[in-house]
């Protein structure tokens, strides 16, 4: 009748030592369009792919800023990911009216893995089903987060999550050695290739993707369509329809290489190590 | 206040005071201490406190030490209830300790420090149970130069120089004069000590006992007390009723 016996309730442990309600809100994540992440010693920029839900609706908002300093962009439950930035939200203006300055970047993300956490560990609560991305500067320099729903977090020098997203991971991982350094423009360059990874040949406009930045000088602010577009035919991006037929295999194997997908949930590595 | 019983307590006194009240409030305050000065100078910030403790106009405790260091950037200096000083003293203990528990290279300068202590003192003085204190709040984070001030209700404001008490009224007018944003430390410690004598000749609670403590990017100090040179032996001191006749 169940898939297994193990995966009705958060809090129950499989034989294993793995949580499957856990398991299956990261699965939630990777359900979701895809969002990418870089950053550079000064900047952090986040994109998003806009999927709109059916022909006849709007796509739903994936990045939203969190203060001047801090921004997140999600993938998975957009419904959830709106929670937890206003929970973001409120930290950040309760840090300034009693301190006066920006509340640092770790430790938002820290309690905001902590918040995640406790869904993992009590049998009437879920766990939230968004991933997030989020991008900040404080004084220890630009930082990257990912916040994943299990509660555990990473600090990454780029990141993708969300459908196709391993695409854009294979491109980065390619190119991240040098975002220490990459100046603003250039970071935006990779950002809008990383994403286009993920598109599979479709063609990117910027009436399907949001970018937005945050850097030194630069308070977090979303990219106005004019200027996406023109940074897309700027590094002609345009008329590439077809992607080469070697990328386009490899996207495919990425796009299908997801554990869960073909396996059984308690057989490959537990999502959480990843 | 919430823990008295409405039938025991008249009404018209329950916001202020019952008998039975388990709240206290301070009223009035016990032991006290005077002035403190601080001003900016060339490498950062200078501040002087006597040790006097006076239990109402009684000179009760004469080594008082009433500036302390807050975590790595910043130094504060108080007068007024000494108690609510040590009290503020632990707030701020709990503050650094646990900025310094995340280890991430973020760490608190003395604009957040003092904006944290204005929220204090305005959040206890809206619950009619004030902390009864004059603050000074100085110090050097990523070479900026910082030093503000906030009363026992929560006024405060930023300066180059500020004082707290008599000092305000005898030390500030010197401080307008004399002050430049190049002072290097001796010309800042020569007019601190020219303020504290003036303090000391005219606040019958100064005390000759003094603390000068500094606040630079890479340096705190705060040094050992010493006195000052006083003159009393004038002319005028030598019969002082002679100018001032009484009806007997």
């Amino acid at each position: 009748m169940f898939r297994n016996q193990y995966d009705t309730d958060v809090t129950t442990w499989s034989p294993a030592g793995r949580l499957f309600q856990v398991e299956y809100s990261m699965e939630a994540v990777k359900q979701g369009s895809a969002a990418i992440g870089l950053r550079s010693k000064t900047h952090v920029i986040l994109a998003s792919v806009n999927k709109a839900n059916s022909e006849l609706s709007s796509h739903q908002k994936k990045i939203f800023k969190v203060d001047d300093h801090i921004g997140v962009a999600i993938a998975g439950l957009t419904a959830d990911g709106r929670v937890l930035s206003r929970y973001m939200r409120t930290e950040c203006i309760n840090y300034s009216y009693t301190y006066e300055s920006p509340l640092p970047v770790g430790r938002l993300v820290v309690q905001l893995a902590d918040k995640a956490q406790v869904c993992t560990q009590r049998s009437w609560k879920r766990p939230y089903g968004v991933g997030l991305l989020v991008g900040g500067l404080d004084e220890s320099g630009a930082h990257l987060y990912y916040n994943c729903p299990s509660g555990n977090y990473f600090e990454y020098q780029a990141f993708a999550i969300g459908s196709r997203s391993q695409a854009a991971k294979t491109y980065m991982e390619k190119k991240f050695e040098s975002f220490d350094g990459s100046s603003r423009e250039d970071l935006l360059k990779d950002a809008l290739f990383a994403l286009r990874e993920t598109l599979q040949g479709e063609k990117l406009t910027s009436s399907i993707c949001t970018i937005a930045v945050v850097g030194v000088g630069e308070p977090f602010h979303v990219l106005d369509k004019d200027t996406v577009q023109s940074l897309i035919n700027e590094f002609e991006l345009v008329g590439e329809e077809a992607p080469p037929a070697e990328a386009a295999d490899e996207q495919n194997q990425g796009g299908d290489a997801q554990p869960g997908d073909q396996q059984p949930a308690d057989q490959g590595p537990a999502p959480m190590e990843m | 206040m919430m823990m008295e019983s409405p039938a025991s307590a008249p009404v018209e006194n329950s916001l202020l005071a019952s008998p039975d009240s388990a709240i206290q409030r301070t009223k009035t305050p016990y032991v006290t201490g005077t002035s403190v000065i601080g001003l900016k100078y060339k490498d950062g910030i200078l501040m002087v406190a006597d040790m006097g403790g006076s239990y109402g106009s009684t000179i009760r405790y004469k080594s008082v030490q009433r500036i302390e260091k807050v975590g790595k950037h910043s130094l504060i200096g108080a007068s007024g209830e000494i108690s609510d000083f040590q009290e503020i003293l632990r707030y701020l203990d709990d503050l650094v300790l646990n900025d310094n528990m995340w280890d991430d290279g973020n760490s608190l300068g003395p604009k957040d420090i003092h904006n944290y202590l204005v929220r204090v003192m305005y959040n206890r003085r809206n619950k009619f149970n004030p902390l009864w204190n004059n603050l000074i709040l100085g110090g050097v984070k990523n070479g900026q130069k910082y030093l503000g001030t906030v009363n026992m209700i929560g006024v405060h404001y930023e300066d180059n120089h500020v004082a707290t008490g008599f000092g305000n009224h005898l030390a500030r007018p010197i401080l307008r004069d004399e002050w430049r944003e190049d002072l290097s430390f001796e010309e800042g410690v020569k007019i601190l000590e020219k303020c504290m004598r003036v303090l000391l000749y005219r606040d019958r609670s100064a005390v000759n006992k003094l603390q000068i403590a500094k606040i630079t990017e890479d340096d705190v100090q705060i040094y050992p007390p010493y006195a000052l040179k006083t003159v009393w032996n004038l002319a005028a001191f030598q019969n002082p009723s002679a100018s001032a006749p009484g009806s007997w």
